[in-house]
């Protein structure tokens, strides 16, 4: 007999390590749970909620929550797709996106995540925004319209990058994101397009300059399979050791 | 920047030795001093902290008391909280805006004044009430919207206007163990440390912890905190969760420091009994603070006093010095070796989920208030990592009665569930708005009966995020096993609008959400506009059907309890209320929340135009 703890997730059983989180453990056996703020490398941070699953029938968060022996979680169900269905309409709605211009198009994750929860409008009543681009800095293009502020980069440049590029001001629906310059600007920051923070942005926020389209539209990631089905691809890695500054 | 303002920030930063955990301290004193948070200064704070400079901005920028753009020499607040709505805040603000020109929330052309709105400032006996230059002031009339008007206009300093306007009343209508606590500074304390555990009481676990390995001899702490479990007291805060079971955690709880921590935020709209007990019983909150560190072995103890409450600042910490002095508080307390603590007042600046336990924790450490993944909790991993016991004003009072007099004592009033008193902020419709203490058992009926509110209609009890009694459930209890309450008691009577009263705590959590989860961040902004959608009478059945998923979702989904709670008076309001809904919906099925007309509005304003041709023809 193996003594290897498990839970279950929608039904199968799912192996897990001490200290992994449901979400950790799910994607190391290959299956799928929507998420846009956790990210392989980095500690789990549980803002965007699209994980939110049920565990022993009360709400949880999948990326933050400990994986215990026993648990009966419930992730794939109508109820909680429609309600993942609703945060990605949130935020397709609070910031301003419109993908057929957007170069992140075929490998953003919210967009996926739409197409793989069955987003066919909006829904709700767009705010908006007013949110200037910044396009200061010789290399990166900063696109604020499509931030959904799930700070890996802000997680990347601190603990990565051993730099501080990237923050939040504001509060409730003002929250912004911010760079370390008191310019504002993203010149005036130590930031390099070599940083690890240029690499996670999981939508087109922070995109290489003169590089548009180097992918065709039609073989980019998420063109070829559904998100869901690309589990693997996001299973916990060790984290990239942190640079010194 | 000049010379001047080099030294004033030079001096701050050196008042808290470029300690980043002060950060809401310095941007404080700075902002005090300079007038507002200029790019340089932020810069200049950022350096002398040694902090990055982004993650100074964005704390400056998360609290609503604090400016990044220059908001005026003089920055008048006024209370937005429903019950100073009812004594007419509106008309009052528009009046003052009117009399210096101004647009609510602009800066005026000279820079001299904004006017704008605030969250409940926690003067709901005694409004309309406002901050002005972050002072409280009360009872304001148009008399006083006048001479207002004009001092500023003649720049007098905030400082020279009429005492009469600052003056505060505690307002206590009704007065039990606390309010009537009579014992005299250090008494409590004493009796405290002449407790000594009963034989079968005390074991190895629980005196392990105490100041490990400082004084064998010493183990009178548990056998304090036997007497508040004894009490059964439950926290006053919200939750409710049972104080001794807090301590004793934090208290085993592994590491070398430990922190008690008092909850003075009180941010909930509605609620003020923490500013009374401050006011009178300050003594008997620090010292249920220090039973607090004696139990569990703390060193060091902060009061976060939420920032409308600014004016407490000095008297408070005159208070402390005080104890200081008598040796209640420093090293060697009372002269028990080994037993030293602190107290400090850490200020907030302005956002109510600075309340929540965790959020408050990240503040007090100089950050954006945002409430924390748990576990772990506060009472394992708190302030700065260490074991942290966070409690309500009320509950450490009451813990310091207990302390002196006992937990049988203290478990013979109230109910089987709920021991002893719960104080109530009274304020709405009632003749004798104010504080009233009473035992836990108390009907609503009977709290409406002394408040002197014969025609109620709706009581909305713990404030927003509470429970919307109507007038069938007034036989209801307040207390844990019925009707829990942090404390604020707001009455509506038969001629206010409940659908008002609902939209005005959904625009509260539209302001307050700190924006960490999507669900609250944009979910109450979503409510909120819903609900001005229906206002204003472009609603439809599918709004109200909107509401209620998206209350499904914040529930579900939220991070905190801010989100967990937002829909709940949407939710009552709906169930209890509906025809304030429903008189106000069209009869279609859908209407667009994009009004064409209205959009043209500003147009018109611009040009001055209200003629038949500058409307779009409404087919209604
Ligand atoms: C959004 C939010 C705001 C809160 N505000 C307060 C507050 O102003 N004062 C308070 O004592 N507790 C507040 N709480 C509850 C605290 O998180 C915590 O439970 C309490 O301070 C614990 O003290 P107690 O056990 O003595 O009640 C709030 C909770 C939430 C979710
Ligand atoms: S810029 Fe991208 S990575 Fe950074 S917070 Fe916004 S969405 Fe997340
Ligand atoms: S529920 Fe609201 S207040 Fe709480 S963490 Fe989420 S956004 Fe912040
Ligand atoms: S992935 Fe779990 S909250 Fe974002």
């Amino acid at each position: 007999m193996s003594d290897q703890k498990t839970f279950l997730l929608d039904g199968r059983e799912i192996p897990f390590e001490p200290g992994q989180t449901v979400m950790q453990a799910a994607l190391t056996a290959g299956v799928f749970i929507p998420h846009l703020c956790y990210h392989p490398e980095f500690r789990p941070h549980g803002s965007c909620k699209l994980c939110t699953v049920k565990i022993n029938g009360r709400p949880a968060t999948s990326c933050t929550m400990p994986a215990q022996a026993g648990m009966e979680v419930e992730s794939d169900t109508a109820e909680i797709r429609d309600k993942r269905r609703a945060l990605v309409q949130m935020l397709l709605v609070e910031g301003n996106h419109f993908c057929p211009s957007c170069e992140k198009s075929g490998h953003c994750k919210l967009q996926a995540l739409g197409y793989a929860l069955g987003v066919m409008t909006p829904h709700f009543t767009h705010f908006f925004p007013d949110r200037p681009v910044d396009a200061s800095h010789p290399e990166v293009l900063l696109d604020f319209n499509r931030c959904i502020l799930c700070e890996l980069c802000i997680r990347a440049s601190s603990e990565v990058d051993g730099k501080n590029v990237f923050a939040l001001s504001g509060r409730g629906l003002k929250k912004h994101l911010i760079v370390n310059a008191e310019s504002g600007r993203l010149a005036d920051t130590d930031f390099q397009a070599t940083d690890k923070a240029a690499q996670v942005c999981p939508v087109g926020v922070i995109l290489a300059k003169r590089k548009g389209f180097a992918v065709p539209i039609g073989q980019r990631p998420f063109d070829a399979s559904p998100i869901s089905a690309q589990a693997e691809r996001y299973k916990p890695v060790a984290p990239a050791p942190k640079k010194e500054a | 920047m000049d010379n001047t303002t080099q030294k004033t920030l030079a001096e701050i930063l050196q008042r808290h030795g470029g300690d980043g955990t002060r950060l809401m301290q310095i941007l404080r004193e700075t902002q005090e001093a300079l007038g507002w948070l200029a790019p340089d200064t932020l810069t200049d704070i950022a350096k002398g902290v040694g902090v990055p400079r982004a993650r100074v901005e964005g704390v400056a920028g998360f609290y609503s008391f604090f400016h990044t753009v220059p908001r005026g020499r003089y920055r008048i607040l006024w209370s937005d909280n429903i019950t100073d709505r009812m004594l007419g805040n509106g008309d009052l603000m528009q009046s003052l805006c009117r009399r210096l020109w101004l647009e609510p929330g602009r800066v005026s052309e000279d820079g001299l004044v904004s006017v704008d709105f605030t969250s409940c400032t926690g003067m709901c006996d005694q409004g309309p009430a406002l901050l002005a230059n972050y002072r409280a002031v009360t009872r304001m009339t148009e008399d006083r919207v006048e001479q207002m008007a004009g001092l500023i206009r003649d720049q007098v300093p905030v400082a020279d206007w009429p005492a009469d306007w600052f003056r505060i009343e505690d307002n206590v209508r009704r007065a039990d163990i606390l309010l009537k606590n009579a014992m005299r500074p250090g008494e409590a304390l004493k009796a405290a440390l002449a407790r000594e555990p009963e034989a079968d009481v005390e074991t190895a676990s629980n005196a392990r912890s105490w100041r490990e390995g400082v004084h064998a001899q010493a183990h009178g702490p548990s056998a304090v905190l036997e007497e508040i479990k004894k009490s059964n007291l439950r926290g006053r805060g919200g939750a409710g969760f049972t104080t001794g079971i807090k301590w004793e955690a934090c208290r085993h709880a592994p590491g070398d420091e430990r922190y008690v921590v008092c909850n003075a935020d009180e941010g909930e709209p509605g609620t003020f009994k923490d500013r009374v007990l401050l006011t009178r019983q300050a003594d008997l909150v620090f010292e249920g603070m220090t039973v607090a560190a004696y139990v569990t072995g703390a060193r060091k103890g902060y009061l976060y006093l939420r920032g409308e409450y600014r004016y407490m600042l000095e008297p408070l910490n005159e208070i402390l010095a005080r104890r200081r002095d008598a040796g209640l508080l420093g090293v060697k307390i009372l002269g028990r070796q080994g037993f030293d603590f602190e107290i400090e007042v850490h200020l907030g600046a302005g956002a109510y989920v600075c309340g929540e336990e965790s959020a408050l924790i990240e503040s007090l450490e100089g950050k954006r208030g945002v409430p924390r993944n748990r576990p772990p909790f506060p009472v394992t991993h708190g302030f700065l990592g260490k074991p942290t016991v966070v409690n309500n004003v009320e509950t450490f009072a009451a813990a310091a009665l207990i302390a002196a007099k006992g937990g049988e004592w203290y478990r013979g009033m109230g109910t089987a569930k709920s021991a002893g008193t719960k104080l109530l902020s009274v304020s709405g419709d009632v003749a004798r708005p104010g504080i009233y203490e009473y035992p836990f058992g108390i009907t609503l009926r009977e709290v409406l009966a002394d408040a002197g509110a014969d025609n109620a209609q709706a009581v909305q009890v713990s404030g927003p995020s509470g429970l919307t009694a109507a007038d069938n459930e007034f036989d209801r209890k307040i207390a844990f096993e019925d009707i829990p309450t942090a404390g604020a008691f707001m009455v509506f009577d038969h001629s206010r609008d409940m659908f008002e009263v609902a939209r005005n705590f959904a625009q509260f959590f539209a302001h307050e959400s700190c924006g960490f989860c999507t669900p609250c961040r944009v979910g109450t902004s979503l409510l909120k506009n819903l609900m001005n959608k229906i206002g204003e009478g472009h609603g439809t059945q599918a709004d109200i059907n909107e509401i209620y998923s998206l209350s499904r979702l914040l529930q579900m989904a939220s991070h905190c309890g801010l989100g967990h709670t937002a829909p709940n008076p949407l939710l009552d309001t709906l169930d209890k209320f509906r025809p304030a809904y429903e008189r106000r919906l069209k009869s279609l099925d859908f209407e667009p929340a994009f009004d064409l007309d209205g959009a043209l509005a500003r147009a018109r304003q611009m040009t001055g135009r209200d003629d038949a041709g500058a409307h779009l023809a409404e087919s209604k």
